[in-house]
């Protein structure tokens, strides 16, 4: 929590600054248990997401994969990550909540900096981190339960077991993704009998359900059909007001319609990065302008 | 008519042919054992233990026999789902799909797979005789579940194998450990279990050579884990090598109450199955 101070956050969380307060004055275990909760719920709108890069280099089996990554996401905004296929975008959003862990093989150097905490220090907590992150994988991946169950499960694994408090979160998350009209009458019917775009949104909503501050979509609508796709990228950007999007994409359209910042990759590297507008209108790179010309893909 | 429609002709009612023999001999054993058990199946044989001369005629039952297999089944089917569940979860969670420490267990499950039960049944036997135990329930259940763990874990396993990489992935960008993944890792692998369930059922309730030295043969139902157990396929054997043939009739009537009992739990888990696996992706 001081770290999140001392790296310049503009609004430091509030429970930050709660917490604080209270280990100072030393309160009784059960009222700083209790004021947390509280500032939780507070910080639940004004979090300040916080995802720095710096001199990531990550190997593959002797294969040099990511080559010093500097790169910032900045808040609030989706950040697009484009380049040729095998470029290293998969692995870099992979290794943002370290989900490449379990790759045979695997061994990284540098350091990313998620509100001030280095993931790939010993200390961190890798669960905290991944909480913070939530995934949007290519193909929707509902979990195998009802659908109440998929935006419980996660609830229900960091510690809320009230059912009237879950009945809302599952409420409020399906609100947000536009599912609840559609499922409100079957939530007890298993997530894989819906359509593959709703079970789409679904995920997003179950990623949602435990609060995170980043949304990490790799290629995440790539599998479904344009209708569905088109619904995502607009809840990307009604989501964009209070999560920072990072999201993977092989189509330049898509990157187009809706980045605000643009990362371009090749090879393992970070040609060039900036907002959308600079990158797509003036790229300084000879590659980027090649690359966005249509020369190679 | 050209050659290759000819072929497929002729391959085509050999693949009928062989699937209509294997079925003729299934109904074949269904129709002797119900020729020669139905009529002497009455009440008493399942609802009392043998009386005085059982084996040569007298009155009574095989509730001895049938109780002592259902305890060993139940025993054995608990006992090795709290074993197998962990080395499954373990193998499949845990380690890398190209582990050398994954290659050797599953290595070692293989052979333990074809291991006769007979070997079991000896292997306990000798330790039993080690330690001064007797011929018990106890033993029974270990052997029988030594037997059949080796069926649960590769038949989960097969199951387990298929896990989609992006539902463990799903699951830890929730921010679970790999503990927590298990509710999920059931719930996919939930049909595996009940397939692996039914196999060791089956063969856990027709093995008699693995508890003719450890679970003993008795008279009485057994009242604690230390007493000796009768199982139906001993008792099926002990009836058929009457000289009597009232009494054979009687092997069959218990061979009948054994298949009974196999198509009970077979029924009840395919429907458990079922409704565990309505869930999954």
């Amino acid at each position: 929590m001081m770290e999140t101070l001392q790296f310049g956050n503009p609004a430091p969380k509030n429970r930050s600054l709660g917490s604080l307060f209270f280990s100072n004055f030393l309160f009784s275990r059960s009222s700083i248990k209790k004021s947390q909760t509280k500032a939780e719920k507070s910080v639940y709108k004004i979090r300040n997401a916080n995802l720095k890069v710096s001199d990531l280099n990550v190997y593959i089996q002797k294969n040099h994969i990511l080559k010093n990554v500097n790169i910032e996401i900045p808040d609030k905004k989706i950040t697009c990550i484009i380049g040729p296929s095998g470029c290293g975008k998969s692995t870099l959003l992979k290794t943002f909540n370290r989900l490449i862990d379990d790759t045979e093989g695997v061994k990284y150097d540098g350091s990313i900096l998620v509100d001030g905490t280095d993931i790939f220090n010993k200390k961190t907590e890798i669960t905290e981190i991944r909480k913070k992150m939530g995934l949007l994988s290519q193909r929707p991946c509902p979990l195998p339960m009802s659908i109440y169950d998929n935006i419980a499960f996660g609830c229900k694994m960091h510690g809320e077991h009230k059912k009237k408090k879950l009945n809302q979160i599952v409420e409020e998350q399906l609100k947000a993704v536009g599912l609840w009209e559609e499922v409100k009458n079957r939530l007890n019917s298993p997530a894989s009998k819906l359509s593959i775009g709703q079970q789409q949104r679904l995920c997003l909503a179950r990623g949602l359900a435990v609060e995170p501050e980043f949304i990490l979509a790799d290629e995440a609508t790539s599998a479904l059909d344009p209708i569905s796709s088109k619904h995502i990228e607009q809840l990307f950007v009604e989501l964009k007001q209070d999560y920072a999007i990072i999201m993977v994409t092989h189509t330049l359209r898509q990157a187009l319609r809706i980045a605000d910042h643009v990362v371009f990759m090749y090879l393992g590297e970070v040609i060039e990065a900036g907002p959308a507008d600079e990158v797509f209108n003036n790229p300084k790179q000879e590659l980027t302008r090649k690359y966005l010309e249509g020369a190679f893909s | 008519m050209k050659f290759k429609f000819i072929e497929e002709k002729i391959a085509k009612s050999v693949m009928i042919f062989f699937a209509l023999l294997v079925v003729g001999f299934v109904v074949n054993i269904i129709y002797t054992i119900l020729r020669r058990g139905l009529p002497a199946l009455n009440w008493d044989m399942i609802s009392k233990i043998p009386e005085g001369g059982y084996y040569n005629g007298g009155g009574g039952g095989i509730l001895n026999a049938i109780m002592g297999s259902l305890y060993i089944v139940l025993g054995s089917t608990f006992l090795g789902l709290l074993v197998s569940i962990p080395i499954v979860f373990y193998l499949n969670v845990f380690l890398n799909k190209d582990s050398k420490l994954a290659y050797i267990a599953r290595l070692a499950f293989d052979i333990m797979f074809g291991i006769p039960s007979i070997v079991y049944g000896a292997f306990a036997f000798t330790i039993m005789i080690y330690l001064g135990m007797h011929t018990s329930l106890g033993g029974g259940i270990l052997v029988i579940t030594l037997l059949i763990i080796p069926i649960f874990i590769r038949s989960m396993d097969e199951v387990a194998l298929q896990l989609p990489k992006d539902l463990l992935d799903a699951t830890y960008a929730l921010g679970a450990t790999k503990l927590e993944t298990i509710k999920v890792v059931l719930r996919q692998i939930a049909p595996g279990i009940a397939t692996a369930t039914l196999l060791s059922v089956g063969r856990a309730i027709g093995d008699a050579a693995g508890v003719m030295f450890t679970a003993g043969f008795t008279d009485s139902i057994p009242t604690s884990l230390s007493q000796p157990a009768a199982t139906l396929p001993l008792s099926v054997f002990f009836q058929l090598s009457s000289p009597n043939a009232d009494v054979q009739d009687r092997a069959y009537s218990a061979a009948l109450i054994l298949i009974f009992i196999v198509l009970v739990i077979s029924v009840t888990g395919r429907v458990i199955t079922t409704h565990f696996s309505k869930n999954k992706i």
